[in-house]
């Protein structure tokens, strides 16, 4: 047993921190952020072209022909820089839906009686089918897509990286089946769950960071216990999630991948929390990030498998 | 990232297994826990049998008579002993996990030779003589006192929450040698009979009704110097050598024994219906994600500690912080499982689990302490005044 990330794996991951880094700094992000949202097609198409997308097609038929842990340390890196788009919904249709693969297409995600991001300009909808238990995916292009744009009614977002949409009922929506032994429910769950992951890595660092320069009292907040303490506790929620995440990548379990999501929600959502408490008075303000973690976080908390349905999974699995 | 094991790692499991299944049966009965000399018989013949079949300080180096195994058999010992309900390591836990590393780690050829074949075959007991009234979390402000009178030091002070003390042989015990030096540099460890003149043991009564501890009281306790280890004064340096290891797999056990608990708590919900209450169901739910989340960071910690040379990181505070809260929580739907008249019967099971999961947040240093530990060493935060 060595449950450690191998050489391979850390270069990889770093790889794609100094890639976003490049292309994706503070600047971006917010600009991003502020114009409205939606997806950078061209930065999407470097990332396609960078292999983040083809990352677990099979080399034999045009992908990069890795796994699921390597796919999760990206997915980490993207959660981390807070970048916006339907990134696990587009890795997962790689293979099924022309160009996703190469990042010329995006691929926006569809869940029963949840709204759906990114639709407008979206190449294809991956409609998830069926309750947390069934694995059930379809896609949606071409006609099929064009009626679910013409009958969405376009909402305020609370995230302001994420425009979201209210579509119709789908089960009436003719689409291609997902490849065989695609099991969209559980995989997205844990790329959803890795980008949570980064989040809560951000959110941590960034309130020990201000903890160090800012001053009250004649000294670094961060020597006062009650500081501290949130950040300590930050810490202990973003490293446990990271072994429940980075094991259910490894094992590809359905109950350990429904562990990893529902700890990987709750250090993202929580880290940011602490984080904005950290920041005090900064903290509410538009101008820190804190709060566009926090939205996203509650966003992807809402998706693929949510609190209640992951617990539910993993009461069933208990006895 | 590879979560198998080896193929001789497996092979070490399956002898495990095999001995295991041969030796638990033969077992005698549990003593009661309030019979101190039924359970040191118990926990020291367990040890006996360990020790004949070479699984006795199987992660202690093999110089010191250990089996000088990797940490990750170490786990694999840990997990199966306690999947398969063998007893656990009770009295001699002083001994086998922090004096007897200590000594093989600090301790001279005569010392080493003197003291730990009888810890490693169950002969002899250890307690662990640190904390005192006050200085408990602050450990580096204790004050009893040894002065050195000719080959001897002569000890004063009391000491709280000896564990075992009122079986244990020898005592692990923390002096201050120097009392003008700076609080962390004036400390020697010595080993100290527990029969000595002057040594007096008052057990301390737990909430939970049972005698863990005791208070000792030292007057003019004469303790050879050939029995001090280390240095004089540096005691400080040689308990901390040990007191990390002895987060880093301490607990390993204790997370296989607590998802075997939420089993059967599921199980006892299903049968008394309970189940139907989707708010109990939903938390026994978050804590199999807890309890898995947990067994994963154990491996984390150990292979983490493997690839270090052994030596258990800061995540033993992680995990520390982590899995004491949770055990008490697993306590708490335990409570609600049983509904609210049976949680008050002593003799339902897990009703005095929930009692003794309270000290897990107090016990080898406090959360709040573990949290500073983690903030400012990990984190690197500034320390505070």
């Amino acid at each position: 047993m060595d449950f450690q990330l191998s050489d391979d794996q850390r270069a990889l991951g770093a790889g794609i921190r100094e890639l976003l880094a490049g292309r994706f700094d503070r600047d971006r992000m917010r600009a991003a952020h502020d114009g409205g949202g939606g997806v950078d097609r061209a930065l999407w198409r470097e990332l396609g072209a960078a292999g983040l997308f083809a990352l677990r097609l099979p080399e034999t038929a045009g992908g990069v022909g890795l796994g699921l842990p390597e796919s999760v340390l990206l997915f980490e890196e993207m959660g981390r820089a807070l970048l916006p788009g339907p990134l696990a919904a587009t890795q997962l249709a790689a293979g099924a839906v022309k160009g996703a693969a190469e990042g010329e297409a995006v691929v926006a995600l569809a869940e029963a009686g949840r709204p759906v991001g990114h639709l407008e300009g979206t190449d294809a909808l991956l409609v998830l089918d069926g309750e947390a238990g069934g694995a059930v995916g379809r896609v949606l292009s071409g006609r099929a897509l064009r009626q679910v744009v013409r009958e969405a009614e376009p909402m305020r977002s609370l995230d302001p990286g994420t425009p979201l949409w209210r579509v119709p009922d789908l089960a009436g929506y003719e689409g291609e089946p997902l490849p065989d032994g695609a099991r969209p429910r559980h995989e997205g769950a844990l790329l959803a769950a890795a980008e949570q992951l980064g989040s809560a890595g951000r959110s941590l660092e960034a309130a020990v960071q201000h903890a160090r320069e800012r001053e009250q009292f004649a000294a670094p907040i961060g020597s006062f216990q009650a500081v501290k303490h949130l950040c300590a506790g930050m810490l202990v929620r973003a490293e446990t999630a990271r072994t429940a995440v980075y094991a259910a990548a490894v094992t590809g379990d359905p109950m350990e991948i429904a562990g990893a999501k529902l700890l990987a929600d709750e250090a993202a959502v929580g880290n940011a929390r602490d984080c904005l408490q950290v920041h005090g008075g900064m903290g509410f303000t538009w101008e820190a990030d804190v709060h566009l973690h926090l939205k996203r976080a509650w966003l992807r908390a809402g998706q693929w498998l949510t609190a209640a349905d992951a617990e539910e999974a993993l009461a069933a699995d208990l006895g | 990232m590879d979560l198998s094991y080896t193929e001789e790692e497996e092979a070490f499991r399956a002898r495990l297994r095999e001995w295991l299944a041969a030796a638990l049966p033969g077992l005698p009965g549990k003593p009661d826990p309030g019979d101190w000399p039924g359970r040191r018989a118990y926990d020291t013949h367990w040890q006996r049998l360990l020790y004949d079949a070479g699984y006795a300080g199987l992660h202690w180096p093999a110089d010191a008579g250990g089996r000088g195994a990797t940490p990750t058999q170490h786990l694999i010992f840990l997990e199966e002993t306690e999947r398969a309900g063998a007893p656990y390591v009770g009295a001699n836990f002083v001994g086998l996990l922090h004096a007897g590393p200590t000594i093989a780690a600090e301790g001279t050829a005569e010392q080493r030779a003197r003291w730990l074949p009888p810890v490693l075959r169950g002969d002899e007991i250890w307690c662990q003589g640190f904390s005192e009234p006050e200085a408990g979390s602050d450990l580096a402000s204790l004050r009893t006192r040894a002065v050195r009178d000719g080959d001897d030091y002569v000890v004063s002070g009391s000491k709280i929450w000896t564990s075992h003390a009122e079986v244990a042989d020898w005592c692990e015990l923390l002096v201050r040698t120097d009392p003008a030096a700076p609080k962390h540099r004036g400390i020697s460890w010595l080993a100290m009979r527990m029969d000595a003149p002057g040594v007096t043991v008052r057990p301390l009564r737990t909430l939970a009704g049972s005698t863990e501890f005791a208070e000792m009281f030292l007057d003019e306790v004469r303790v050879p110097v050939p029995h001090r280890v280390g240095e004089e004064n540096d005691g400080w340096r040689v308990t901390m050598v040990t007191l990390s290891f002895e987060r880093g797999t301490a607990f390993v056990g204790e997370v296989v024994a607590c998802r075997r608990t939420l089993d059967a708590l599921a199980a006892e919900a299903r049968r008394s219906g309970r189940w139907d209450d989707a708010v109990l169901r939903r938390r026994l739910g978050r804590l199999n994600a807890e309890f898995r989340a947990l067994w994963r960071l154990t491996q984390w910690n150990v292979s983490e500690a493997q690839a270090g040379g052994g030596v258990p990181g800061a995540g033993g505070s992680v995990f520390k912080l982590r899995y004491s809260h949770a055990r008490q929580e697993l306590y708490e739907a335990a409570a609600e499982v049983l509904g609210a008249g049976d949680a008050l019967d002593l003799d339902r099971e897990w009703v005095l689990d929930r009692l003794s999961s309270l000290s897990y947040t107090i016990a080898a240093g406090t959360s709040q302490i573990q949290a500073n530990i983690v903030a400012e060493r990990i984190l690197g935060l500034p320390k505070g005044r």
